[in-house]
């Protein structure tokens, strides 16, 4: 973990797969929160998009979710106040929850998006979720030009599943930010299609949308890798290269959406391997011309 | 029978000419909940409801309106805490005749109703830190643990799942966790699985057939009800029950509905199919079967549909056939 985290903070920027929690071994913490937290991780930004021929419910999805990262129900603090009795502590801060909300704001502005909502349970939770839909408010506030509203947690889930195209950007606390990310990965074709990224002041860790360790898949060659792909295009972009990204991106689109490789999660019957030579064969032709433009530049 | 406010009284009415129309052996007794102002000038519930309860132990629910003094909330939560109403169910069956992208789902959430995120306890530690307390007993995991096994065998289900994230709560999820698995040591002849709370929310949404019963800590039950009453149509078609040591409280959980509110226009299936439920728990569940065979019949075919199912029959008009299929079905 030390060396991971040296790393990072030299290069500035990775891109993970989920490490596994063994939840039955007290000793054993979740390493992936801990990278988060030891970074200042704040933000998880998740975009769902429905993509032409991958099957699935619902059309027309485009939905981009902000989640808090770093605190809530992820804030490691229990402990057992009587034999058989546990009390977990959910922590809510002003600090936390006006970062993402800031965020989740100059998202919508920087993407042309028009919306934002906030996800909360502020009628149970009053002083934790009524502090992080305040802060909302309150930024809100400041972005006369992006429309504003919020919806409790049960009837935001329970809107996704039935009518998902009402939703633009969606900031979270982050419990409910790990509910809503899965219904919507869940809904434009699941955890292997959905890229994600997290977002700090001065580092960005890429990674699976759902941040799925697939571990039932492990060894059969069927898990997806178009998710983890974008993911690396987001990587390329971040760190500039425009034209790689692009480049890469409307190959893996083009071998699976267009071409119809898929892997079974997806409805194809190909290996992995098979989409992923699909998409080398698409790019080599394109690799060709970018060679030689940079050649003349 | 607690009519309810806005669309209450109608649904209520409906209820109780399909209960007469197919001879179920129930005598009701109407108590209405609106607060009154005792001695010292404040609202609460009329003893009346409590009365009746202790007697009866078994109670029918329509939507209640909020009021300005919080009867509702109120309401909820002293009936919960009288009768130790520990267990919400929500059966989520599609229904025929009732188009969703989701045409074949049949599970079941059932959600610990007593502790978890609602203990209502939070404290401002310092200036903009807010730490709220999630309380999570052994005693009242293991309670909802075995009412999901014992319901699973009861109504036929085979497999119970337990939802967890006891990989980021490990002691108070863990806790919830464990007592699943004792529970289901002791009840080999259903199938035990467990999955993530996000796992589930993943998988529902592309293939909710995988599930059969998910029994689950308070609020994650809050949102996976709500998310299942969604993929079969919403709250309006969706039964439920709030099973207690001390008696049991079935219930619609859509809302009052003052827009169309005594025009003779809304839906009475939630409630309907809750007082199904109601029949199956008072061991009647001949009369139940019967009812609901006639209410999803007529729904099938489409012809006495409510406004909200896409028809332009009145609730009366709807009851009135259901009724008639309930003497046929005789
Ligand atoms: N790259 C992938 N391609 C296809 N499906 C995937 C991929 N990654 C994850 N999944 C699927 O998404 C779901 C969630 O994965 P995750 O690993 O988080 O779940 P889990 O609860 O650990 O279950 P499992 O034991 O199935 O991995 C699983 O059904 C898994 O098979
Ligand atoms: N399932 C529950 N378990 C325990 N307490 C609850 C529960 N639901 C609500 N409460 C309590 O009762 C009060 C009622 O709140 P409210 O009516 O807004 O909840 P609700 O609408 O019933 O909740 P939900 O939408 O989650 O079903 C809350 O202040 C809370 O303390
Ligand atoms: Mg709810
Ligand atoms: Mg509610």
């Amino acid at each position: 973990m030390r060396g991971a985290l040296l790393s990072i903070q030299r290069n500035g920027v990775a891109i993970k797969g989920n490490i596994e929690t063994k939840f039955d071994d007290p000793g054993f913490s979740s390493m992936n929160v801990e990278l988060r937290t030891k970074l200042d991780l704040y933000g998880n930004i998740v975009r769902c998009k429905s993509m032409p021929g991958i099957q699935t419910r619902h059309q027309g999805i485009d939905v981009v979710l902000i989640r808090e990262n770093m605190e809530g129900e992820y804030s490691n603090k229990e402990h057992e106040i009587d034999h058989g009795k546990i009390e977990n502590l959910k922590i809510i801060t002003r600090e936390k929850s006006m970062k993402i909300a800031k965020y989740a704001f100059d998202y919508a502005v920087e993407h042309g998006r028009n919306k934002v909502t906030a996800i909360h349970k502020a009628n149970i939770m009053k002083l934790g979720d009524g502090l992080f839909l305040d802060c909302c408010r309150q930024v809100a506030c400041s972005y006369p030009q992006i429309e504003f509203n919020d919806m409790i947690v049960d009837n935001a889930s329970m809107q996704m599943v039935s009518r998902p195209q009402q939703f633009d950007v969606l900031v979270l606390p982050n419990l409910y930010g790990n509910i809503l990310s899965n219904i919507a990965a869940g809904l434009v074709g699941g955890a292997g299609v959905v890229a994600g990224v997290n977002i700090g002041d001065n580092y960005a860790v890429f990674e699976m949308g759902t941040r799925s360790s697939g571990k039932s898949l492990m060894g059969k060659n069927t898990a997806n890798p178009m998710g983890m792909l974008l993911a690396g295009c987001d990587m390329l972009e971040y760190l500039g290269h425009e034209g790689h990204a692009t480049m890469i991106r409307e190959s893996v689109l083009n071998v699976v959406c267009n071409n119809k490789i898929q892997t079974p999660d997806i409805g194809g019957d190909a290996t992995t391997t098979e989409v992923v030579q699909a998409i080398i064969d698409d790019l080599k032709p394109k690799t060709k011309s970018w060679s030689v433009s940079l050649v003349y530049m | 029978m607690i009519p309810g406010d806005g669309i209450g009284p109608e649904i209520s009415a409906s209820v109780k000419e399909i209960f007469r129309a197919a001879d179920a052996p129930v005598e009701w007794e109407d108590v209405d909940v609106t607060p009154v102002k005792g001695p010292d000038g404040n609202y609460k519930l009329p003893a009346k409801i409590f009365e009746s309860m202790g007697k009866t132990k078994v109670g029918l629910k329509g939507p209640l309106e909020t009021p300005v003094g919080k009867g509702h909330r109120s309401l909820n939560l002293a009936l919960r805490k009288e009768f130790n109403l520990y267990a919400n169910v929500r059966p989520c069956k599609s229904i025929e005749g009732y188009q969703t992208a989701y045409p074949s789902v049949d599970l079941v959430t059932i959600r610990e109703n007593t502790e978890g995120e609602y203990s209502g306890i939070e404290h401002e530690l310092a200036k903009g830190l807010v730490q709220s307390v999630k309380k999570i007993t052994e005693k009242a995991s293991m309670r909802v643990a075995e009412y999901a096994f014992a319901y699973a065998r009861d109504n036929n289900r085979h497999t119970v799942t337990a939802v967890h994230k006891a990989n980021v709560m490990k002691m108070s999820d863990g806790l919830f966790l464990k007592c699943c698995r004792t529970v289901a040591e002791r009840n080999k002849d259903i199938k035990f699985e467990e999955m993530y709370l996000d796992t589930v929310c993943l998988n529902m949404p592309k293939d909710p057939t995988q599930f059969d019963v998910l029994v689950m800590p308070n609020l994650y039950g809050d949102i996976l009800s709500d998310l299942c009453a969604g993929l079969i149509g919403g709250l309006g078609v969706t039964p439920s029950g709030n099973i207690g040591e001390d008696g049991a409280i079935f219930e619609s959980v859509h809302g009052t509905a003052p827009d169309i509110a005594g025009q003779d226009k809304a839906n009475p299936t939630a409630l309907l199919l809750s007082a199904v439920m109601m029949l199956r728990y008072m061991g009647l569940g001949d009369y139940g079967r019967r009812i609901e065979t006639a209410a999803l019949d007529v729904i099938r075919e489409g012809k006495h549909l409510t406004g909200d199912l896409g028809g332009r029959a009145k609730c009366s008009e709807f009851t009135a056939e259901i009724c008639r299929k309930v003497r046929e079905l005789d």
